[in-house]
This record gives structure tokens, sequence and C-alpha cells, in this order.
């Protein structure tokens, strides 16, 4: 009975994560890139290029009541199959995902020469290559091959322009602005305070005449770079045989799909997964990657260890060892049990009234006026968000802890106050050491359920595209005010709030994915930790 | 009652008029006695007489548990040691303690026996490693752990985990070391020897012990006392109270009618 039990939960979780892992990762695979030949309502013949997503079944009843063609139902048959189309080419032929019926496609066969572009927008394009055009000069190619191998060339160029356009503007383009701005709130400061002070006013307004020139400087060479990125053109034909161009520029990655070997699929699949994992993602989430929700999460949930950890056990330290056991103690402790139960959007809602606008608000005025308006820490942010988890997460810490004060033997307090400790030595030395396993249970515990909760986070921090990470190299380096994005708020926002539900429903599996991955590592670290602690302590508790 | 022919010795411990009741119930009733310098003493009596409770009240043990209140006076050297000026850890530094049952910490061997130092501050490394020798020289354990000092102590087995607390509180240079019955979850050959132990560290120790054994209270003790129900029945060195106990009970108990 209980091997089945068993049985069945392992079944259902290994289910569950395979699902989860086929959805999300099938999805980086250059899978070939068909083309079709249909017939549309009124019959008549039409061809696309198309991937093919997935083959759903629909009744033959449903299909009619939806005012379906009766023509291409065929006699005797209660179920028709059609395919979920990606033909891509949203910005000339929308939309870029379709349904079509089995049986209104006439020939399927996938196209030789075809190129696959991931753009900056609009998506994937697919098409054949009729003319390429690099630094402004028409090549005398023809051959759809030739062309294809040049353009894959331009485009591996174009993203060298851009890595360099990307240093520039995240790098010291961001710098300088960012010191322009603190340069901003020192002048304003120094107006606020009413004294005035000429000599400093004047060093500033030097170093922003300084810095601004800096900055046109920059400017420059970021112009020529966009001047040099823009050079490049390629027209393609679609399926229909209509025409169009577009800029090298706007082309992240071209692929020929249909004349890669395996190996090339599958160094091109590990790409694609790289770069989701440490890119920022694009057209309002649907494209691609998520490496600022992941750098979200893990500072998170690592600010609020930090925060719980210690809360957690002074707490418990201060009930089960200090406090006199008495009505009080037991009226705190049934408050921090009932403290778990509370629902976590009331955290939330607490978080950002008590931390963000009565903290925050506070340490705004005191310490940030030259900014105000502008809110510094009077606005939901990474600390704020941390602390609130902390609040939800420390009845965890604290109970676990108390559990593991409970089962020191009282002969080895005795036994250390004989040697002359004091408390707090004996509490140090001996008791805390030898709970350390039970706070780090705790711990764990408060890990995956912060690491998972998404309600109050809503309130206190995280955002749908944050636009920079909350560490970078500006001092001080760790930005605690700044918002954040979260991987259980990105799988809400992907898969709820998407402008385009099919491009993103595979990101939604692997990003649900990948948050699991995270959740579990974290935990496995804890426990490995926890393990090595306890072999040492092994064999006392008896 | 009587006291011991003790006019030549010195005092160590002074016991006057100790009463101690937990809560409503009394523990200990009137106590007075003398602790010789350099001595061994044995307390004697059937479970629940109070002779653990009474040995507790040399360094204070008794502080730790709720509701006790003592009166009468305990005085060690010149001070009385429940005065409110005395540091109770310091006090607990100059009369060491081994429980009855072995409790070293989930440490390695040194760092049980460097831990009493350690908490006094002492960081030097060879003064720590002389010490620890010398430690565990005393507690005839030398031997037996020398090649093994990093390893955990709860490796070791219960005999030798006795004689590492007994180390351990050596090591802080105690000058009164209270036994709470050191041998009566060992074997015979361990307790052999902390018997043997307490005998060479009587030299340099004022040694106060609890035992239920009676062969072992005349083996190694100089002065017996028994108590009974929370009073001292008779205190005299041990040869008297062995061979001519003065009070009937004591007699009772020592020949085994009762206890």
């Amino acid at each position: 009975m209980n091997a089945a039990a068993v049985g069945i939960s392992i079944t259902a979780v290994v289910g569950v994560l395979g699902l989860i892992a086929y959805q999300g990762f099938s999805h980086f695979w250059p899978s070939d890139v068909q083309l079709i030949k249909f017939n549309d309502a009124q019959g008549q013949a039409h061809e696309v290029y198309a991937e093919l997503v997935e083959l759903d079944h629909i009744s033959v009843q449903q299909f009619l009541e939806s005012s379906g063609n009766a023509k291409w139902v065929k006699p005797d048959t209660q179920v028709l199959e059609r395919w979920l189309l990606k033909t891509g080419n949203r910005r000339i032929n929308p939309p870029d995902f379709r349904w079509m019926f089995l049986n209104q496609i006439s020939s399927m066969a996938p196209q030789p020469n075809l190129l696959a572009l991931e753009r900056v927008e609009w998506g994937n394009a697919y098409g054949i290559p009729v003319g390429v055009t690099v630094n402004g000069i028409d090549t005398v190619l023809t051959e759809p091959a030739q062309l294809g191998a040049l353009l894959i060339q331009r485009v591996s160029r174009a993203a060298v322009i851009r890595t360099d356009i990307d240093a520039l503007e995240s790098g010291s383009m961001n710098h300088i602005s960012y010191r322009l701005e603190r340069l901003r709130l020192q002048q304003r400061a120094l107006q606020l305070s009413g004294d005035s002070n000429p000599q400093r006013s004047s060093e500033i307004e030097e170093e922003v005449a300084d810095l601004r020139e800096q900055y046109a400087h920059r400017n420059t060479e970021l112009r020529n770079l966009y001047k040099l990125l823009d050079q490049d053109q390629l027209t393609l034909s679609t399926a229909s045989g209509e025409l169009f161009e577009l800029k090298v520029a706007d082309i992240l990655h071209a692929w020929q799909p249909n004349d890669m070997s395996a190996w090339q699929k599958s160094a091109h699949y590990l790409g694609a997964i790289g770069r989701f994992l440490t890119k920022p993602p694009r057209e309002a989430n649907t494209e691609g990657g998520i490496f600022p929700a992941i750098f979200g999460t893990v500072l998170m949930v690592m600010l609020m260890s930090l925060f719980v950890t210690p809360f957690g056990v002074i707490a418990a330290v201060y009930l089960r060892e200090y406090a006199k056991q008495g009505a009080f103690v037991r009226f705190i402790r049934i408050a921090v049990n009932n403290l778990a139960g509370v629902p976590s959007i009331v955290y939330g809602v607490f978080g950002l009234g008590f931390f963000v606008y009565f903290l925050g608000g506070n340490i705004d005025r005191l310490f940030f006026p030259e900014s105000l308006p502008a809110p510094t820490f009077g606005t939901p942010g990474l600390m704020w968000a941390s602390l609130t988890l902390a609040l939800l997460t420390v009845p965890v810490v604290i109970v676990s802890t108390e559990e593991g004060l409970t089962r020191i033997p009282r002969s080895l307090r005795e036994g250390s106050l004989a040697l002359g400790a004091t408390k707090a030595e004996t509490l140090f030395k001996v008791i805390l050491p030898m709970a350390s396993p039970s706070i780090l249970t705790g711990v764990i515990l408060a890990v995956a359920r912060a690491a998972g909760e998404v309600a109050p986070l809503m309130l206190v921090g995280v955002v749908k595209l944050a636009p920079t990470l909350p560490i970078d190299t500006n001092f001080p380096y760790l930005h605690l005010e700044r918002k954040f994005m979260h991987l259980g708020f990105h799988i809400y926002d992907v898969g709820f709030q998407s402008p385009n539900v099919e491009a993103a429903r595979p990101l939604v599996y692997a990003t649900a994915l990948l948050l699991i991955i995270i959740i579990v590592v974290l935990n496995l670290t804890a426990i490995t930790l926890r393990g090595r602690l306890e072999r040492r302590y092994r064999g006392v508790e008896s | 009652m009587t006291q011991p022919r003790n006019n030549s010795m010195q005092s160590e411990l002074q016991v006057h008029d100790l009463s101690l009741y937990y809560g409503d119930k009394q523990a200990l009733a009137n106590i007075n006695l003398t602790i010789a310098t350099q001595r061994v003493t044995a307390f004697i009596g059937p479970s629940g007489c109070g002779k653990s409770t009474l040995l507790r009240c040399f360094n204070r043990m008794n502080d730790l548990i709720d509701d006790v209140a003592i009166t009468g006076t305990i005085t060690f050297g010149e001070i009385d040691i429940h005065d409110q000026r005395v540091d109770v850890a310091d006090l607990r530094r100059r009369i060491g303690m081994v429980f009855q049952r072995p409790n070293p910490f989930p440490k390695s061997i040194y760092e049980n026996v460097a831990y009493g130092l350690r908490i006094q501050g002492e960081t030097s490394k060879s003064l720590l490693d002389e010490r620890i020798e010398w430690a565990l020289r005393s507690a005839a354990l030398w031997d037996e752990v020398k090649d093994r000092l990093k390893d955990s102590a709860l490796g070791l087995s219960g005999g030798q985990q006795q004689r590492l607390v007994i180390a351990r509180a050596v090591a802080i240079k105690p000058t009164v070391l209270l036994l709470d019955e050191p041998a009566s979850a060992l074997d015979p050959i361990s307790t052999l020897k902390i018997e043997e132990l307490i005998h060479q560290l009587k030299d340099e120790y004022t040694i106060v012990i609890v035992t239920h054994n009676m062969q072992q209270a005349a083996r190694v003790s100089d002065y017996t006392a028994f108590l009974y129900l929370g009073e001292l029945v008779e205190f005299a060195d041990t040869d008297s109270i062995f061979r001519n106990p003065k009070e009937k009970q004591t007699e009772d108990y020592i020949t085994g009618r009762y206890g």
C-alpha cells in the first residue's frame, strides 16, 4: 500500500517534470520548415512556409458548429485533425501562428535553402534569400545556398558590432549617466541645505561639463557603430513569391534548418538554450531570455535568507533559552504559529504599507531628500521584497530552531557551565553549533517557500521588465532600492499577460522548469550543508 | 550528629545550616559540614536523599533550576558563594564538576579539553598543547588518545569519555573537584580506573564524590557523610563510619538493611 503510494507520487512528479521539460525545451530545437500547399475556405490554393508545432484533434460536431467548411469533412469521420503551424513573417503576413486542418493541406515537404531568421522585433521570419546587400553594394550572387551562407556570415558580423554597442551603452555610457545623475542630486542637495557653497557648486558644474563632453564623445562612437550595423540588407521571398526587404541589423540569428546536419542542429539547440538562460527578454517577454528573472529570484532568496536567519534564530533563542516560560511566551508561540498561516498576499499588503510607504518614505525624507519627489526607497524594491518574504518565512525558522534547541541534552549545557562558561558562551560555543542542522532545516523550508512565492512580491518590488539588474558596476554595486524580475511572476506574466500566446507558451514551460531547478539547487545546497553538520554532531542526541 | 576530628585539617568548604527547597518541598535540611582540603569526601545515602543536590550547591548548579530557594551559607575560602558579588562563572572555574553520565561536547578530543581554557581567553597554541597533554595525563587518558586528538570525542568508549571529562575539568586547574556518581554508568574495569584516578588526584585537589556504591566510598574516600531524607545523619572519617557507625540509621544502611 505504502509502496504503491510512493510509486504513484514518484511517477506523478517525474511525469510532470518530464512534460514541462519536453514542452519547454523542444521549443529551442531548430525543426524543419515545411512548404505547405493548402486550400482556403473558398477552395483557392495557397502556399506558406511553416514549422509544425503540434497536432490537435477536434470533433466534427464542434467543427461544424463553429461554422467550419463541411467540404473538409470526409464521410464517417468523427474527429478532424489539425496542425498548429508557426508561419512567422508576422509583419507582412499575420498572424504568425495558425491552425490548419489536415484535410485542407494538399502537400507538405521541407523546403531546401530556406532561411529562418530570429529578429529583434516581429518574431521569426522564413523565406528564400533572393538578394543580399553588403556595405551598401548588391552582391552578384544569386544562388540561394550561397546567399544564405553569406547572410549567416554577415549576421555574425552584426552580432559582434551589437556586442560592442551593448558594451558601450550599458558600460561606459551607463556609467557616465549614473554619475551625472549623482552629481545632479548632489547639486540639489546643496541647494536644499540652504547654505551656499559656491566652490563646491562650481566643482560640480565643472565635473558635469566634463562628463557631458565624455558622453558626447561616446555618443559619436555609438552612432558610428550603428551606421556600420545599418549597411547590410537582405531581400527574402515568401512561399507565395512576395518579396520583402529587411535590415541585417534587425536579425539576431539566421539558420537554414532544412540543410542542417543533426550535429549542427544540436549545436544550434544548445546555443538557443544558452541564450535563453543568459539574455534579457525582448518583445513583451515573448522572445529572448530570462536571465534577469533568474538573477532576481536567486538574489532575492539569498537576501531573504540573510534577513530571516538571524531574526528567526534570535527569536527562538530568546523564547527557548532566556524568556521565563509562562503565559507570555505561550502567547508569543501561538502568535508565531498563526503568522505561518496568514495568506501571503496579506504580507504583501503589509509590506507595501509598512516597509515601502512608512519605512521607505521616512528613509527618503531623512536620507534622500534631494531626489524627492521621485522616491528612492519609498517605492517597491528588492530590499522590501526580501524583508517581506523574510517576515513570511520567519515562523518556519523559529519553530525548527526551537525544536533543535530542545533536543540538545541538558547535560551538555551543564557541562559547559560547570567549566566556567557563561550562558552566552555556552550558547555560542556549544548550543548554537549543535542546533545548526535544525536552523538550516528551517532555512531550507523558508527558501523553498520564498522562492515560489509570487503574490506578495507583486506589491513590493517585482516588475514585468526591469531595465537594470540590482547588481552592477556602479557604486554601491548592490542596489537594494531597485525593482527586479522574478521567475514566478515571469511565468504569470508570460503565460497570462502576453500579447502572443502561442509564442509565449513554450517559454512558460521552460521558465517553470527553471524555477523548479533553481529551488531544487538551493535546497540541495542547504541539505548538503546540513548533512555535513549532522555527521559532525551524530550520536549526541541520545 | 558528629563532626570528624579534623582539627589538624585545613577546610576548603564550610557548609553552615544549609536548607534547600524545590518549591514547597524541602530537599536539604540544616546541613552543617566541612570539606577538608586535598582529601576525598564521599556523600552516601539512598536514592533521593539529597546527596547530589548538596553537591550541586557547591558550584551553584542549582541556580539553573527554577523555583529553588536556599537558606544558610557555604563558605569557600573566605567568601560566601551565595554573595551577590560572586561571579558564578569564576566560582565554577575554581570548583570543577564531573557528572554522572559522560557529557563530552561534539567536538574533537583536543577541543573538549581546550574548551575551558579557550573560554578563559587562552589562545597560545603551545600553552594549550602543553596544558592538554598534562590534563590528559592527569586523567590517565593520554596514552590512549595521544595519536587521535583531532578525532571526535564521541568515538571514545564510555570509560574513556568519563576520563576525558575529568581531564576537561582538571585542565582549568580548579581547587575543588565535584564528582557526581562518576562511575555509575561504567563497567568494572573503567570504574577501577576512575577510582585509581581519584587516588592520584587527591594529592592536588579537594575532591567531593557522590556515590551509592558503599565499597567505592570505603575504597576512595577519607571522610564520609551519610545523608538520609535530606538530613545529614552522620559525618566522620571513613574508617569510623564503616567500622564503627555511631548512628543506628548509618549502621542499617551500611549493612544493607535498607536503602
